[in-house]
């Protein structure tokens, strides 16, 4: 495997670690306002406490390879898409703030106003994040001066806002699975009950943004032409949506879980497939796309990278097993929580 | 507006506010671990109860840090594009080693220090505590070694012309130890600990004014006490051996931050005090003959290289290069004065019953906190115009595509949001200060005493409230 290939699916294992991961805590945000009493409210938040810090930082650490392996891909995107990364920017922060604040104090008002922010900025992450990748699929304005003009609004056409309400819908799915799994009782039962109507939401959001990305964008499937291996993915893909219902169905919550997180992770291989070897598409000109070789860093920096990835990736994956086996189980309210 | 003007301001907004929180990170960091590892020495529960109190503390401040920096990071790209082209390359590396080894750790460690007490065993807290702190310490070390490149360049060489060169890494050793980054590494450590070191002072002394947690208080104002007398008079040695790195790789921003306009043919005098005037090229001020040579060249005739060297669009800043500096200087002598003086009332037993001192000690946190934000300020306009010292000005730094309006919108924004940020923080923490060490949860529940509340609230027994 060439260096450029092997960081271009290094970066998607890391779009697939931070949507698996930060997808299921922002997920559980959408489904905030669900919650009734402030109790559940505190379960809730309580169930991504100690992860959603961690699971942030799959996206800090996208960003910085972004960066390092392909600069002028992350200069032009960045700089280009300005508005749009800074209102990301405000989600976070506001998202930090109201996990750690909203249970400092016993003001409902106080309460209420966090819950909202964190509602809020959740669901606008996420339509953010989705809306990104339309817009990657669909491709940007990119000048032969490596530069990309556009509007905020230019971004929120049909298809990145149907790309980005199936993000929020498949977020929020995967949100409640990942609820199942860490309450108990009659909350888990009205919960299972939202599990099987965002299924639903979610087929229905499924199928329209695979038939609009067939129609509109036929050079999304030309990768299979070359690489026919890839529709084994498709395949699982499909195996994996399904076993979700199966999974509910038998009470197995762990497994509905792990299959929407295989899912997750088959969508940001097909969209991988689908830009190779773009890092994104101009709609002006073709010799204007960043690729992963015009976009890249001198092959002694991979080289470099790729040693530090090989070295510390061990590390990283074996201490995330374990701070998620620290964690497991249900929620308890306790004098640590939020 | 000038957009020149309105990026580094934007970037001075977030990096100054970001900044206030990970040395406090660092410091607080170390002295984490050195109250849990007496616990787990000593088996003194006094420990383990100033751990658990300056965790939360800890955690609190952590999340702002994180949520401040993830601006940070975005913003090279989005306001500073062709900087982030010209240096990618050589930052790559650094970026790289950061994420995987420090981020990770820090973030995913962090869980279990704050919500793990009673999930694991002592040790594999002590260990996550441990993991937790060197996280933040490789995190510095990354980022301090990245802006030491663009103070002091190595290990690269230009590829391209004109607007579209930008550096490649020849060596990746040359880079990590380039000339600057060892001596400004050790200046930051210092300067977080003694961050560290003052605020657990500032919230010891507090108590003992108070006349609550007065044991837990006194042993936590004497660990912080010794971090912060060595801190402090460290940094002179240390500063003193930066000043000479500056001097010899940017004679420009020496220059500034001492307001020598005329290299001249003789030694070159030291400011104690002073105001430099760009204008007219002169300074006035109290200052000490020869003095800048004896420090720099260790001669006092020595001629030190003065902005006279440098024609007028490379000279930095000088008026503000000068101040920040010395003002910078000022605290740290008056850093090393207390703790010197608290020091020696503590050996002979005094120290306590000094309500003036506890009182002065309750503010003092702010010396090193200004201090640490002002050195960063005179080391970053210092380098002006330059955004790598010598290879990149700053307003060829700038996104080609961005308008002077939409960064003008995300310094309002950013202004919102971090004095939000600010103020909640200072309540939450104020909140937690004034409720100290003993209680327990964050809902003001703590039934049968400290340790019996680990287990706290069942999820499960409130589901019957959830039914009606």
């Amino acid at each position: 495997m060439d260096l450029n290939i092997f960081w271009f699916v290094l970066l998607g294992i890391l779009m697939a670690g931070y949507a698996i991961l930060d997808g299921f805590d922002l997920g559980v945000g959408i489904l905030h306002p669900l919650a009734k009493t402030d109790q559940e409210r505190r379960i809730f938040m309580n169930a991504i406490g100690p992860l959603w810090d961690g699971n942030e930082v799959w996206l800090v650490t996208f960003g910085g390879a972004l960066f390092a392996a392909f600069p002028r891909a992350y200069a032009t995107m960045f700089s280009g898409l300005y508005t749009a990364f800074m209102l990301l920017v405000l989600c976070l922060i506001l998202r930090a703030v109201s996990m750690e604040f909203r249970s400092k104090r016993a003001s409902p008002a106080w309460r209420a106003f966090w819950d909202w922010c964190f509602f809020g900025s959740s669901l606008m992450a996420i339509l953010l994040f989705g809306a990104a990748v339309g817009n990657c699929l669909r491709g940007l304005p990119i000048g032969l001066d490596g530069e990309l003009r556009i509007g905020f609004f230019g971004l929120l056409t049909p298809y990145p806002v149907l790309v980005g309400l199936f993000t929020i819908v498949t977020a929020a799915m995967h949100g409640a699975l990942y609820l199942i799994l860490k309450t108990e009782g009659d909350l888990q039962q009205r919960i299972r009950r939202w599990t099987w109507r965002l299924f639903g939401f979610f087929l229905i959001a499924y199928l329209l943004t695979t038939i609009f990305t067939l129609v509109a964008f036929p050079r999304a499937v030309e990768n299979f032409e070359h690489h026919p291996w890839a529709w084994t993915v498709v395949v699982l893909n499909i195996l994996a949506v399904a076993n979700v219902p199966r999974a509910l169905f038998k009470n197995r919550p762990l497994e509905g879980f792990l299959s929407s997180a295989a899912s997750i992770a088959a969508f940001v291989f097909l969209f991988g497939l689908a830009l190779f070897p773009n890092l994104s598409v101009s709609s002006l000109d073709p010799a204007a796309s960043l690729t992963i070789y015009n976009a890249a860093s001198s092959e002694k920096t991979l080289k470099i990278m790729r040693l530090i990835a090989f070295l510390g990736m061990p590390f990283v994956l074996a201490y995330t097993a374990v701070i998620y086996w620290v964690f497991r189980g249900k929620v308890e309210i306790g004098k640590f929580s939020y | 507006m000038d957009i020149l003007f309105l990026s580094r301001l934007q970037f001075a907004l977030t990096i100054m506010f970001h900044y206030l929180f990970p040395p406090l990170t660092i410091g607080l960091g170390a002295i984490l671990v050195f109250m849990e590892g007496m616990h787990m020495k000593t088996k003194d529960p006094q420990y383990e109860l100033m751990a658990k109190f300056w965790t939360k503390i800890f955690a609190v401040n952590f999340a702002v840090g994180v949520a401040s920096g993830i601006a940070m990071e975005f913003q090279f790209g989005t306001n500073w594009a062709n900087y982030s082209r010209f240096v990618g390359d050589v930052f790559g590396s650094a970026l790289a080693a950061e994420g995987i080894f420090a981020f990770f750790l820090e973030s995913g460690f962090l869980a279990v220090l704050v919500f793990g007490w009673d999930r694991v065993s002592a040790k594999m807290h002590f260990f996550s505590t441990i993991m937790v702190f060197l996280g933040s310490v490789f995190s510095s070390i990354w980022i301090t070694v990245a802006n030491s490149w663009q103070q002091t360049p190595a290990g690269y060489k230009i590829v391209g012309e004109g607007l579209a060169a930008r550096a490649e890494i020849t060596s990746f050793w040359a880079v990590v130890f380039n000339p600057s980054s060892v001596d400004r590494l050790v200046h930051v450590w210092l300067g977080a600990g003694a961050v560290g070191a003052f605020f657990v002072m500032s919230v010891s002394a507090y108590y003992l004014l108070k006349k609550r947690h007065v044991d837990i208080s006194k042993k936590s104002f004497t660990v912080a006490l010794v971090l912060g007398f060595l801190c402090s008079w460290a940094q002179l040695f240390s500063g003193h051996h930066q000043a000479r790195v500056v001097a010899k790789h940017q004679p420009a921003k020496m220059a500034a931050m001492e307001g020598h306009f005329h290299t001249g043919t003789g030694g070159a005098p030291l400011y104690i005090v002073g105001h430099p005037d760009a204008k007219t090229e002169t300074t006035r001020g109290l200052a000490v003959p020869g003095a800048l040579s004896l420090l720099i060249h260790g001669n006092t005739a020595a001629p030190v290289t003065g902005l006279d060297q440098f024609v007028k669009e490379d000279r930095p800043p000088v008026a503000l290069t000068f101040h920040s500096y010395h003002a910078m200087l000022g605290m740290g002598f008056l850093m090393m004065f207390l703790t010197g003086i608290a020091a020696a009332m503590r050996w002979r037993g005094t120290l306590f019953d000094n309500r003036r001192l506890l009182w002065v000690f309750v503010f003092a946190v702010l010396l090193p906190v200004v201090a640490n934000q002002l050195g960063w300020v005179a080391a970053e306009v210092g380098r002006q115009p330059w955004i790598v010292y010598g290879l990149l000005r700053t307003a060829d730094a700038l996104s080609p595509v961005v308008q002077a309006g939409q960064v003008l919108g995300s310094i309002v924004m950013f202004g919102i949001i971090y004095a939000l940020l600010f103020a909640v923080w200072l309540m939450v923490t104020d909140h937690k200060i004034k409720e100290g060490p003993e209680v327990g949860a964050e809902g003001g529940r703590s039934e049968g005493g400290f340790l019996k509340t680990a287990g706290g609230l069942k999820a499960k027994g409130s589901m019957t409230e959830a039914k009606e």
